[in-house]
């Protein structure tokens, strides 16, 4: 039996902060504790509790990879009151980190198939993890095809590492941005996210779909996939209900029999149509 | 371990909570309050309600309260400083006078904190509680434990159950190591139990629906309109959800003041809107016959398909507490008539 306090976050310094958005942030951070942070590990597609101590509690996926060790980043976007408190602070500020919690992406099944990321938004920061874990890890996967959309050219997030992906030979990446939503120099798609998923008809042969987005981009984007011929324990997602405990005791994010903290955040499409929709 | 059975006076009862006290335990009873019977401290018996079917509160916040500290945190110039006082500050409790099927609800309780993550702020809260319940001789048109695996009578989740018996004395049953404990502080206060028939003395609580069946039932009633139906009046308001020994949902909070503060959490209900509501906006359960059908099938399915517990005991509260008088027992009669 584990005698310790589930509730007590790690104390994490903010070591970077990177401006990715209006409104959205990457936070590097370092555990204050040498020993906790060598201790510490984590998979991709689990997430965190990050606290800003005297406001709360927000859940974000780790968006660094687990391929990359002695820090994690997180990204999120200034919402609630927790998300402005963090976007408030600074280089060398002190947050509160509990996790890592949930399950993980496969990726050690995955190898030899072709992967498709399709992206929305925010959404992009869960899936970076597992996209950097698969490039880190280039040789165990065959072709890489990324395609990322968002609001405007302004809202797409990691633009460093988009270019970075878009010089890279041995990855594909289809940028997109809503009608309207592009500047005069816009040399990407314009579009919404299942349309041009629709335009481009990526093969399904062998290949895992990982779909990740705000639940209307994700709910279009399906019916594209079965189109396309992918099976549902092909297509993978991440769910994003509201959680509080993060380890299956509060309640928030049961769906059906399973917690949404525990059972996932991933799940295959599979997995979901076995579920009421209620995420 | 085999229920050790034995007897004890009223007034023997009386010197084990002089004794009990003595030991630095605190005695939580039923105690009336104007018009109401709620859990509260007694140093005597005297104090202690007597005819009373249920406290209008449920037993669940000796080890699950309302409202408790985490740990707290201190903002210094060099950062956060956390302190964790771990079990030192909860205290040793005896609750006497729980009815049967509160102390059962630490059962359901009990296996939503311990599967998977062992959430310590619980166990430890439970370990430091004796439970000493009394059996039910009345029941009102509420009350429906025999229909979810209950029984006036039913010893699950005691240290030790009493009987009163027409001498006015009590038949006692110790049934835990830790029952024995406390019989142990004075063994001479406990005399051989008389041959009696414990049945006697229990209210007659009729069975109305089978628990085991409704599981399956309401399953396949995910997408019926029932949960439209019998949820139509209802207001979002959470009584049931707090009044409740085995809702286990709770918020999690951070109260400051200054550069001082504490993470605390406190009971929160899936019937309130807020409960699922994004940032973004968007809402898992958007509507209150949602809200009622995720109470319901949390509580009737999900529990007994995931940690083999029922997320009910039977205790009829939400059906008192309703302002607006929704009954669960007429509405699980109703779900276990309706044609799927």
């Amino acid at each position: 039996m584990n005698h310790q306090n589930l509730y007590l976050p790690y104390l994490m310094t903010i070591e970077k902060v990177t401006e990715e958005a209006p409104f959205v942030k990457t936070f590097r951070l370092k555990f204050k504790n040498e020993e906790e942070g060598s201790r510490f590990s984590f998979h991709t597609g689990q997430f965190g509790e990050y606290s800003v101590l005297g406001e709360g509690e927000s859940t974000f996926c780790v968006a660094s990879p687990s391929t990359r060790k002695g820090y994690i980043e997180c990204t999120f976007r200034q919402m609630g009151r927790v998300t402005t408190a963090l976007s408030n602070l600074e280089v060398g500020d002190t947050i509160g980190f509990r996790g890592p919690y949930g399950n993980v992406f496969p990726v050690d099944d995955w190898k030899g198939r072709n992967i498709l990321f399709v992206a929305g938004g925010i959404a992009l920061p869960p899936m970076r993890s597992v996209i950097w874990t698969c490039l880190d890890t280039r040789d165990n996967f065959k072709d890489i095809t990324i395609l990322y959309g968002a609001r405007s050219v302004d809202a797409l997030v990691y633009k460093h590492e988009l270019k970075e992906w878009n010089e890279r030979p041995d990855v594909n990446l289809v940028l997109t941005v809503d009608p309207g939503g592009e500047t005069p120099d816009w040399n990407g798609q314009v579009g919404f996210v299942p349309t041009i998923l629709d335009k481009l008809s990526p093969s399904c042969e062998n290949t895992i779909a990982v779909v990740c987005g705000p639940p209307v981009m994700i709910k279009y984007s399906f019916p594209v996939l079965k189109r396309l011929g992918f099976e549902d324990e092909n297509i993978f997602t991440t769910l994003e209900n509201r959680m509080k405990c993060g380890f299956g005791k509060c309640g928030r994010c049961n769906v059906g029999k399973v917690f949404v903290c525990k059972d996932g955040p991933v799940f295959t499409l599979k997995q979901l149509n076995e579920l009421p929709a209620e995420y | 371990m085999e229920i050790q059975k034995k007897s004890i006076s009223k007034a023997s009862l009386q010197k084990l909570i002089e004794k009990l006290n003595a030991n630095g335990r605190k005695i939580i009873a039923p105690v009336k309050k104007e018009n109401l019977v709620e859990f509260g401290f007694i140093s005597g018996l005297e104090q202690m309600a007597e005819d009373y079917i249920l406290t209008n509160q449920s037993a669940k916040s000796a080890a699950f309260p309302k409202f408790e500290k985490l740990f707290s945190y201190e903002v210094t110039k060099n950062g956060i400083t956390q302190s964790d006082s771990g079990n030192t500050e909860f205290p040793e409790l005896v609750l006497l006078g729980v009815r049967p099927c509160d102390a059962d609800g630490f059962t359901s309780l009990s296996a939503i904190f311990t599967w998977d993550y062992h959430d310590t702020q619980y166990t430890d809260r439970l370990n430091k509680t004796t439970l000493i319940s009394i059996s039910c001789s009345k029941c009102d048109d509420y009350c429906f434990c025999t229909s979810v695996d209950g029984h006036p009578g039913n010893t699950k989740g005691s240290d030790i159950q009493l009987t009163r018996l027409e001498s006015g004395d009590y038949l006692a049953e110790i049934i835990t190591e830790k029952g024995i404990t406390v019989m142990n502080l004075a063994p001479e206060l406990f005399a051989n139990a008389p041959a009696v028939e414990k049945e006697k003395y229990l209210a007659l609580v009729p069975s109305r629906f089978k628990a085991g069946e409704i599981a399956g039932k309401i399953k396949s009633l995910f997408e019926n309109d029932i949960w439209i139906e019998q949820s139509l009046r209802c207001l979002g308001c959470g009584a049931c959800a707090f009044v409740c020994p085995a809702c286990a949902c709770f918020d999690i909070q951070d109260e400051s003041k200054g550069k001082n503060g504490i993470r605390l959490r406190c009971w929160d209900s899936c019937g309130f809107s807020l409960f699922t509501l994004h940032t973004s906006g968007h809402n898992p359960r958007e509507v209150q016959s949602q809200r009622w059908r995720q109470r319901l099938m949390h509580k009737f399915s999900y529990m007994p398909e995931r940690l083999d517990v029922l997320g009910c005991v039977g205790c009829g509260r939400c059906s008192r507490a309703c302002p607006v008088d929704m009954n669960i027992m007429e509405h699980l009669i109703n779900i276990s008539e309706v044609q799927a």
